[in-house]
């Protein structure tokens, strides 16, 4: 359980973070979305105690995260994959932090070989490690003190498409069982697949938060077909306004009467899908386009 | 990527457990102490520092009068050098968390930094009083191999020797993890550490209105009788303890309360 309440930071005159709140509860996975430079990274190290907010509150299943007693217990935190000592190996970067949370070092080969580190990359210094098998250590040090609750940022980046697969699948297991998962991503599609809520951030502020399928709804059908003329006339009989899209036409309409308008005019398609990302996708987009540029400078 | 595949998810459960207890500070002074021997780095800088006492045992054994071959004087000698460095592992200790950036999972595994750096510095003296026993183990080679050789190999040694030992190496060691404390980067801290004491001493030699205050500030003066075996007088301590109140609580005061409100990213 996660709770955010009116997190504000401020940089001088510009806030980084301005008025957050959310809550993740367990057994859910939560999205949190928003360009590069959104204000991600920074509320998540609130969240950790890692940056003092210049107001609001953030708490880890009841308590504020700086008097947890042993955190690394309760909370599994991966903030970024690359900040490890280049000169440790990952067994030792990992060792370190078991020994600190007082686990039993048998820990430490249990979860390298559950992120799929073999025995030769755990000798390795974090040096020769890939971006790749960064994620995997942070990930396997995430989830080292057998902690309820997960908070990533970033965990996709630098993971191959087999990875990311793999890591979904982690992920959902850890919620199913009754965990807290906050995950961070600048990419809608990557989080989309594995998150039960989505919180969309933008320039400090949260832009749209909720269900992940209420917010994903409603975007419409995209329809197909060789004859587009044919099928925008069966769509004007049928009553249903048609826009073009890149990828079709787009129609405010579920696929049901849609395809039964076509199929009543005699017209053959060659697609007929829910438009994807609907409303929440253009919201991204239009957020990234503004936003983008303006990297958080602290 | 031959190194890494894709197990099958499903053997991570989040668990009940019984409410844990905070890391005591042993545990974390422990973990220190790993980190200054568990990178290459650290491992040279603390071989270094032992391969420079036996580099400086065994010149006295070739060039010192047989007459001076006592274990007093092989001893003595070795502090300057070793002092010199145990100050970088200070240094090194506290800023490597922040140029390695692995204070973002120290701190947030140990969110009372006051903690993390109260194991810091505990873990530097250690290492310093580590010194002083390596200082005093090669001197009894050196003795030994004297008295084989022909040296005079005498066993004398003061007591306030060896305290006075201890006192400048921990304080050495204390100087350079409050620069790292306050400066929080590693070339900045070391620069600041050797130059800042250097430049006051050259400015107390230079200028005459600085001459009196340098006597109760500069380190390199106010600790030199400490290699003596002869009792300190009150004011040569009051000396010691005013240029460290300058040198070491002042910088290690600030440094604290910097460290405890940065922000770590």
């Amino acid at each position: 359980m996660i709770t955010v309440e009116n997190l504000t930071k401020r940089y001088g005159p510009h806030p980084a973070v301005d008025d957050v709140s959310f809550q993740c509860e367990p057994g859910t996975v939560t999205g949190f979305l928003g360009p590069n430079g959104a204000g991600k990274s920074t509320t998540m190290r609130m969240i950790c105690g890692l940056t003092a907010p210049t107001a609001g509150r953030a708490t880890v299943s009841g308590h504020p995260y700086r008097e947890l007693p042993n955190p690394g217990r309760e909370v599994g935190v991966l903030l970024d994959a690359s900040a490890q000592h280049a000169g440790r190996t990952g067994r030792e970067a990992l060792t370190l932090s078991a020994y600190t949370m007082g686990l039993d070092r048998r820990e430490v080969a249990a979860k390298l070989d559950l992120v799929g580190l073999n025995a030769v990359a755990a000798k390795r210094r974090v040096r020769a490690y890939s971006l790749g098998m960064r994620q995997r250590l942070g990930l396997a040090h995430a989830l080292l003190g057998d902690p309820r609750v997960l908070i990533l940022d970033e965990p996709a980046n630098g993971l191959d498409p087999e990875g990311i697969f793999w890591m979904r699948g982690l992920l959902r297991d850890f919620a199913d069982r009754g965990g807290t998962v906050l995950l961070s991503s600048h990419l809608l599609r990557e989080v989309e697949a594995v998150a039960d809520r989505l919180v969309v951030i933008g320039g400090g502020r949260i832009v749209a938060q909720g269900d992940k399928n209420e917010l994903l709804a409603g975007g419409g059908t995209v329809v197909r077909a060789r004859d587009g003329a044919a099928l925008r006339r069966a769509l004007e009989v049928a009553d249903l306004s048609a826009a073009d899209s890149s990828e079709g036409l787009l129609v405010q309409a579920d696929a049901e009467a849609v395809g039964q308008a076509a199929a009543d005019a005699g017209v053959a398609l060659a697609e007929l899908r829910p438009a994807s990302g609907g409303g929440l996708e253009q919201l991204f987009l239009t957020l990234t386009a503004g936003e983008s540029t303006k990297e958080s400078v602290r | 990527m031959t190194t890494t595949t894709a197990p099958a998810a499903g053997t991570v459960a989040p668990r009940h457990h019984t409410p844990v207890r905070r890391p005591s500070l042993l545990r974390l002074t422990g973990v220190e102490l790993r980190k200054l021997v568990d990178t290459r780095a650290g491992r040279w800088l603390l071989i270094t520092i032992g391969l420079i006492a036996a580099v400086v045992v065994t010149l006295q054994l070739i060039y010192a009068d047989e007459a001076d071959q006592t274990f007093g004087n092989f001893f003595v000698p070795s502090l300057l050098p070793v002092g010199v460095l145990l100050p970088v592992l200070g240094i090194l200790s506290i800023t490597s968390e922040w140029s390695q950036r692995t204070a973002l999972t120290t701190y947030a595994l140990v969110p009372r930094r006051e903690r993390v750096v109260t194991a810091k510095l505990v873990a530097v003296m250690v290492a310093a009083l580590g010194s002083v026993l390596a200082s005093l183990a090669l001197a009894a080679v050196g003795t030994l191999v004297a008295s084989a050789t022909g040296g005079a190999g005498t066993w004398q040694l003061d007591g306030s020797l060896i305290l006075n030992a201890v006192i400048l190496q921990v304080t050495g060691v204390l100087m350079g993890a409050a620069f790292g404390l306050l400066l929080l980067n590693p070339p900045l801290a070391i620069v600041g550490y050797f130059l800042l004491p250097t430049v006051w001493g050259v400015l107390g030699e230079m200028v005459r209105p600085l001459r009196g205050p340098s006597e109760w500030l500069d380190t390199s003066k106010t600790m030199e009788p400490l290699f003596s075996s002869d009792a300190l007088s009150g004011e040569q301590w009051g000396r010691i303890v005013v240029s460290l109140l300058v040198w070491m609580v002042l910088p290690l005061a600030a440094g604290l309360f910097r460290t405890m409100r940065r922000e770590v990213s």
